[in-house]
């Protein structure tokens, strides 16, 4: 790193990278992909500079497995990916899920489904991200809109998956990914880290998923104090499997459920930009939350109310958040590159509101233009 | 050494295992205990790795750390806490359709790379788990529920593709000669580098029934007398056995191991930004 001017000329995916090392990530399973790949290049570089360790494996599978592994032998850990390879990634993520081991997935999201434009942007894997591992379970989905959030949203990603034993999606996206930008990068010592929470009790007395009164399991590491048991098997308090006693099943789905919902005022996420006085609010994130920013400031110009309400956090959905926003509004313009993955969700924030929703939905591997949305929002008055 | 001292290395507390009566499992576990005992691992720094079926039902009775994952991917999951954590000495369990199958990529390329884990792979010839479907190591002709009319497909020598692939050391116990099993693995986990011991099974409930075998003693009858011992020295993979099944250390070589390159590639850049 260079003294002096801080000021660096950065790509989201470099900057997503960085924001990894800074969050203590050590360990990267990696599989190239486009318009992922810059991200494993730099891991690779960095790395092994550190003491960290960097591996290109055989598959999309093989890395998220990786990854895990790596996390319960405790060291912070990441994964990057787009479209197909989140695909593959599926059932591995499910199981850090289940046995609540922290990780990081980044999806640089491009057009799907399949192969789809591998290097065109696209937002069409937000409900991916949110269902797309079998069964019930909870997710944490962030979607930085900048370089700059890039860095600071993986981080958080980082320190949330340690916090909440829960992997973390980073949902970027082509355009985001590839952007360059000038940025300032915070200095280490003005970042807030998170290290995992580990047992304090006699090695004897340890449960590895007994509740300690806060929802969020201690967790041991691989080789030090105690020894555990995992399994992707329903579990009991033990870690051992409970596949066929019924108070047990749902209570550990509920567990899952409720150590997110509990701190829902830890993880939600918003930005609201001109939405005070706003009749009509833009919903937006990502790429999309770009050209949504800039076409509230020409409707403004215009005499137009306008405003935009920004998911940093996607998953899970800040229904409470969005409905105060909009209270007092006329319209919702919900704007993404894909077919209206979020509208039901807007909807059901909303839905007893008097205000009306409508949706800008492109998914053709085209930025959502300003102009675009702005012509929607004339629409509208 | 004592009689049965291998038995600290179970939780006596989870017992008794799932396994059928006449399984040969517990046999080769036995043998794999017997081989930590010898060495005196430290369960504490002993991470036993399984993944989906009947084999995977092995670690959650050891005692030391334990982990069960996604079927066919204990490769990668024990890829990632070795080389996390090179320091831990770490075994794997897996099965025939579970190594061989879904997790054969990652059997391969871990055999290439070179890590230090040692797989064992308790082939029994079948799914035994889902009721006995055929896999990549059921013989050609044999029945399976899903091969009713006997399977059409050519099996894997697996010790032939892992030793193809890279591993280090590539060896074949059967469950009717566990003491001469154990010694193999034990050379296994002393080996650095990839080790892939392959021990024969046999499972009386569904491949044995469906192939006329009378009873498991049967089944391990027919394997010890097709067995043949071979030595590395003068075994090579492409002999014609006619039929026979090669047992003991089949290729045993020192390559570089992959942690241990990586951790020299660490010093090499850490001595360099000091300079």
């Amino acid at each position: 790193m260079n003294s002096g001017c801080n000021m660096q000329f950065l790509q989201g995916n470099e900057a997503c990278a960085l924001g990894a090392i800074e969050a203590g990530v050590r360990f990267f399973g990696g599989y190239p992909i486009t318009p992922a790949t810059e991200i494993a290049e730099v891991m690779a570089r960095e790395l092994p500079k550190l003491g960290g360790v960097f591996v290109q494996f055989e598959d999309e599978i093989a890395s998220i497995g990786a990854v895990i592994g790596a996390s319960v032998a405790g060291t912070k850990a990441m994964t990057a990916t787009s479209g197909p390879g989140f695909s593959l990634k599926q059932e591995n993520l499910g199981y850090a899920i289940h046995v609540q081991i922290p990780c990081v997935v980044v999806n640089v999201m491009r057009g799907g489904p399949s192969t789809g434009l591998p290097t065109l942007p696209s937002q069409s894997d937000v409900m991916q991200a949110r269902w797309g591992t079998h069964g019930d379970h909870p997710i944490i989905a962030l979607a930085p809109y900048s370089v700059r959030e890039c860095f600071d949203l993986t981080v958080r990603a980082v320190n949330l998956s340690e916090r909440f034993r829960i992997p973390v999606i980073v949902l970027s996206d082509a355009i985001i990914g590839h952007v360059r930008e000038k940025v300032v990068l915070p200095k280490r010592e003005e970042l807030t880290l998170v290290e995992r929470k580990k047992p304090t009790v006699d090695p004897e007395d340890y449960k590895p998923f007994e509740d300690d009164g806060t929802g969020i399991p201690p967790m041991a590491n691989l080789g030090e104090d105690y020894l555990f048991h995992i399994t992707s098997n329903n579990y009991d308090d033990e870690g051992f499997p409970a596949t066929n006693d019924h108070d047990i099943a749902g209570r550990r789905i509920k567990s899952l459920y409720n150590k997110i919902e509990r701190y829902r005022d830890e993880i939600d996420d918003v930005d609201l930009f001109m939405v005070e006085d706003a009749e009509i609010i833009i919903v937006a994130y990502g790429s999309t939350a770009r050209s949504a920013r800039r076409a509230v400031m020409m409707a403004r110009e215009e005499g137009i109310k306008a405003g935009l309400f920004r998911l940093k956090t996607i998953w899970p959905f800040p229904y409470d958040h969005l409905k105060a926003a909009a209270e007092s509004a006329n319209h919702l313009l919900l704007a993404e590159m894909n077919m209206s993955q979020l509208d039901s969700e807007v909807r059901s924030a909303t839905h007893d509101l008097e205000t009306k929703l409508h949706g800008l939905h492109q998914s053709n591997g085209m930025l959502i233009t300003p102009y675009q949305i702005y012509d929607s929002l004339k629409g509208l008055v | 050494m004592k009689r049965n001292s291998y038995k600290k290395y179970l939780r006596t507390h989870k017992l008794p295992h799932i396994w059928c009566p006449g399984c040969g499992h517990g046999i080769i576990l036995g043998a794999a205990l017997r081989a930590m005992d010898e060495l005196e691992l430290d369960p504490y720094k002993t991470v036993a790795v399984t993944a989906i079926g009947c084999s995977a039902r092995t670690n959650a009775i050891m005692n030391c750390n334990t982990i069960q994952t996604t079927h066919g991917r204990s490769l990668t999951f024990a890829s990632g806490i070795k080389m996390a954590r090179p320091d831990l000495t770490v075994l794997l369990f897996v099965g025939d359709g579970d190594g061989a199958a879904i997790g054969g990529n990652h059997l391969i390329h871990a055999a290439r790379r070179n890590v230090d884990l040692t797989t064992i792979l308790l082939n029994n010839s079948i799914y035994g788990m889902t009721g006995g479907q055929y896999s990549p190591l059921t013989p050609y002709q044999k029945t399976a529920s899903t091969s009713p009319y006997g399977n059409l497909e050519q099996d894997f020598d697996v010790c032939k593709l892992a030793d193809a692939a890279g591993a280090s050391y590539v060896a074949r116990g059967i469950a009717h000669d566990p003491r001469h099993l154990s010694r193999l693995i034990r050379g296994g986990i002393e080996h650095k580098g990839f080790s892939f011991i392959e021990g024969i099974s046999q499972c009386p409930t569904y491949y044995g029934r469906r192939n006329k075998f009378s009873s498991p003693l049967e089944i391990m009858r027919w394997v010890k007398e097709r067995s043949v011992r071979v030595k590395p020295e003068t075994y090579n993979f492409s002999q014609d056995m006619d039929g026979a099944i090669p047992v003991g250390l089949l290729s045993h070589r020192n390559l570089p191991e992959f942690t241990d390159e990586y951790r020299k590639l660490v010093e090499q850049l850490q001595k360099g930004d000091n300079a």
